[in-house]
């Protein structure tokens, strides 16, 4: 009885461990399914079928027939206006991600050294964050860098008995770089902070004592000798999502240059802005996505060599 | 609170709609507007007419009839009316009207790339492409004899080869509109050349008043196309660039002297851009460049205190007036399954039917109907100032061509931008524009 039971109950246990395996898949693929599922027919057939358009002739049709070699990538290399939107977006970026990591990382020390009221500070500059880049701009357009007396900036200039600025549309002296930056500043130093701030938790406190009781004076000190250095990663990490953010430039752009009917947005057109124009306005959907194409090329040349020198993304040696 | 109000502009909620686009222009305003809608996580509305139409069975023909959203109130209640009494006409036919806020052109491009898209459909710009891409059905024999009572410049909108695509609904042109309370006091006269438009602009400038104003770009966008046509050329003659001859260029370099001397005076960066009166009607600006289409809300506003003019000549004796001469026409899908019920549709609307073109033109804000007859009998255009911009529609306004596509928009666009606001020469970007829009002419050939 008991020679015969032992099968039967290891095949029971099996067929019990093969259901529990297969209800495992089963939930894996529910919740993935669907994801990789979205992934797939928004994303990955979208890029493929995009650069299959890049070598074709493809104006107003996504399924062209005039196959036209590199003839858009070099009709984009000659033209004078894309170049100079990658020049544009390049001063963007080497303004942009200087001056986020510095701000994000000031926040972020000044909220770590606070011992009371720390969430509140966090969550405070943290809630941009949720923000969307349309409404802020809106908020930047309309009503802060208004150009008329009655605009937020101009109203406080008046109390300094100054006249009022237009802030967006004259070229010199170029404020409408001070909308354009200062809006993506408040919009994304708090994400940058929180991964400061996460960066400089995972710093051990026993260092900071050890240095102490060497004699280090706090401050500058250990700023330079131990908080920094450690935060090398993080740091490393911010400059690279900083500067791809930076190159995929479109909303604050789109939304404060442009209006119907207004040409301003000529005074600072990032790439995308550019290719969105020629794409989606012009219908010339080959042109638009090796445009595309050479702007992802260049995103991954530069996160590629970040990785040469701040080596974020490779293994931490031990 | 400006915020808010800024966001129903940007949505177009009251706002004349710009009928007249470059289509660099269109593109442009299309994606702040796309990227405007997608925040107000609104869908664009949907309104079903015909629904009083008689039950009908299986051979019944559905059409989706689209238009971008016109500011005018009462517009979307029309052309939900027109669809119903189709149906009436034709209880086979039901015509359900699609309306959308935002950004029509691009929701119209895409649809159009796919089976799903309106079988009947509004546009503005040029067509050569759309005809290329077989995305517009030939409407030549639609016409009839009413062909030669459309005017020229609605039929060549819509010519290509010796087909037309398209029927005219509305033209539209821009004016400058001028408050005489401010301008009679002052003794200053309507200018009628560029000096004198600057000189009644500083002469006008309050600070809390503004002499002029012609967008939030500074007027660069207006001014580019005023220029060029001022100067007596056009976008192209001969299937030719025309926009680079010395003429053209000596008035860009008259146009980067007029704005070196009075962008003080010039508003800039209020809160709706050119083709919104609000402006002027606020006073923020003694004289506006804004549409025909504006003056009902104008004479509303601040009733018969202004008049209107062309946009003014290079100098005396040098050049001439100018305006543009825009619009909207219907097209049908040639990629539908019904095309011929469309067809008909269209015919029956914007062919046959004068009645409802002078209402949709006169009923709401001010166009010119492009048939003769029905601009003729038009009772609201006929006196004041609303008669006066026919006449200088008739007289200066100047279109687009089939052919200038979105690429050459760009292409001029820059050019315009870097002479008026980098005060780049203008010889040189005019030729490099040409250049541009030559090859693009010569890939049309």
């Amino acid at each position: 009885m008991s020679v015969q039971s032992v099968p039967t109950s290891t095949a029971a246990h099996a067929s019990r461990q093969r259901r529990r395996q297969l209800r495992t898949t089963l939930a894996f693929w529910g919740f993935v399914g669907p994801l990789f599922l979205g992934l797939i027919v928004f994303t990955y057939i979208p890029v493929l079928w995009g650069f299959v358009l890049s070598f074709f002739e493809a104006k107003r049709t996504v399924t062209p027939t005039t196959f036209v070699g590199l003839e858009n990538y070099l009709t984009l290399f000659r033209d004078r206006a894309f170049i100079q939107s990658l020049i544009t977006v390049a001063l963007f970026a080497l303004f942009i991600v200087p001056a986020t990591t510095a701000l994000a990382l000031g926040l972020a020390l000044l909220v770590n050294s606070i011992t009371r009221g720390q969430t509140f500070f966090r969550s405070v500059f943290f809630i941009p964050t949720a923000c969307s880049y349309v409404v802020a701009s809106l908020v930047w357009k309309l009503n802060i860098f208004n150009g008329l007396p009655f605009g937020l900036a101009n109203m406080v200039l008046y109390q300094f008995g100054q006249d009022p600025i237009v802030w967006i549309g004259p070229p010199n002296p170029p404020w409408y770089w001070l909308v354009l930056v200062s809006v993506r500043l408040w919009l994304q130093v708090g994400f940058y902070m929180i991964l400061f701030l996460a960066g400089l938790q995972e710093i051990p406190r026993s260092l900071y004592e050890a240095a102490y009781v060497d004699g280090a004076s706090g401050g500058w000190t250990t700023f330079r000798n131990i908080t920094f250095p450690l935060l090398r990663n993080t740091t490393a990490a911010v400059v690279v999502l900083n500067i791809i953010a930076a190159f995929q430039a479109f909303d604050e752009f789109i939304n404060i240059l442009s209006g119907t009917g207004s040409s301003n947005i000529n005074l600072a057109r990032p790439p995308l802005v550019y290719l969105y124009g020629i794409a989606i306005g012009s219908q010339d959907f080959g042109l638009g996505t090796a445009g595309a194409f050479i702007l992802a090329a260049i995103i991954i040349g530069i996160t590629l060599l970040q990785n040469r020198f701040f080596a974020f993304g490779r293994e931490e040696r031990a | 609170m400006s915020a808010n109000s800024s966001n129903d502009e940007l949505m177009g909620r009251n706002k004349p709609p710009p009928l007249f686009f470059s289509s660099r222009r269109f593109a442009v305003g299309s994606a702040a507007s796309a990227a405007v809608l997608a925040a107000c996580g609104s869908a664009p509305g949907t309104t079903t007419g015909g629904a009083s139409a008689p039950a009908t069975t299986g051979n019944a023909i559905e059409l989706s009839h689209w238009y971008h959203q016109y500011g005018e109130e009462g517009t979307q209640q029309a052309a939900i009316r027109y669809a119903e009494e189709y149906s009436k006409i034709k209880p086979n036919v039901k015509v359900t009207v699609e309306w959308t806020p935002g950004d029509y052109g691009a929701k119209l491009n895409a649809a159009l790339l796919t089976p799903e898209g309106p079988d009947v459909f509004e546009f503005s710009g040029p067509i050569l492409d759309l005809v290329n891409a077989g995305q517009v059905a030939d409407l030549t024999d639609i016409y009839g004899d009413a062909r030669s009572d459309f005017n020229e410049i609605g039929l060549q909108a819509n010519t290509v080869g010796d087909r037309l695509y398209g029927v005219k609904m509305i033209d539209d042109m821009g004016l400058l509109y001028y408050r005489k309370s401010l301008l009679e006091p002052a003794g200053i006269a309507p200018p009628t050349t560029l000096d004198e438009l600057g000189a009644a602009i500083q002469a006008l400038n309050t600070g809390q008043t503004k002499g002029f104003f012609m967008g939030n770009d500074g007027g660069v966008g207006v001014m580019g196309d005023m220029l060029l046509w001022s100067s007596g050329h056009e976008y192209l003659k001969d299937n030719k660039p025309d926009f680079n001859s010395d003429a053209t260029v000596a008035a860009f370099k008259k146009g980067q002297e007029f704005l070196a001397a009075n962008s003080g005076a010039i508003l800039s960066g209020a809160p709706t851009d050119w083709w919104d009166p609000s402006a002027f009607t606020q006073n923020l600006t003694a004289m506006q460049w804004t549409g025909l289409w504006a003056m009902p809300g104008i004479r509303d506003a601040i009733g018969d205190d202004f008049g209107v003019m062309p946009w003014p000549a290079i100098g005396a004796g040098e050049g001439r007036p100018a305006t543009f001469w825009g619009g909207w026409s219907q097209y049908a899908n040639a990629k539908r399954p019904n095309v011929e019920a469309a067809k008909e549709y269209i015919k029956w609307l914007w062919i046959d039917n004068t009645d409802i073109q002078k209402d949709w033109s006169l009923a709401y804000g001010f166009h010119v109907p492009p048939r003769k007859s029905a601009a003729a009998s038009a009772e609201p255009l006929k006196t004041g100032p609303a008669a006066e911009a026919v006449t200088i529609l008739n007289q200066y306004g100047r279109p687009l061509f089939p052919n200038w596509t979105g690429a050459m928009g760009t292409a001029w666009g820059d050019a315009v931008n870097n002479i008026l606001k980098n005060n780049a020469d203008p010889k040189a970007e005019l030729d490099a524009a040409a250049q541009k829009v030559q090859a693009e002419l010569d890939k049309q050939a």
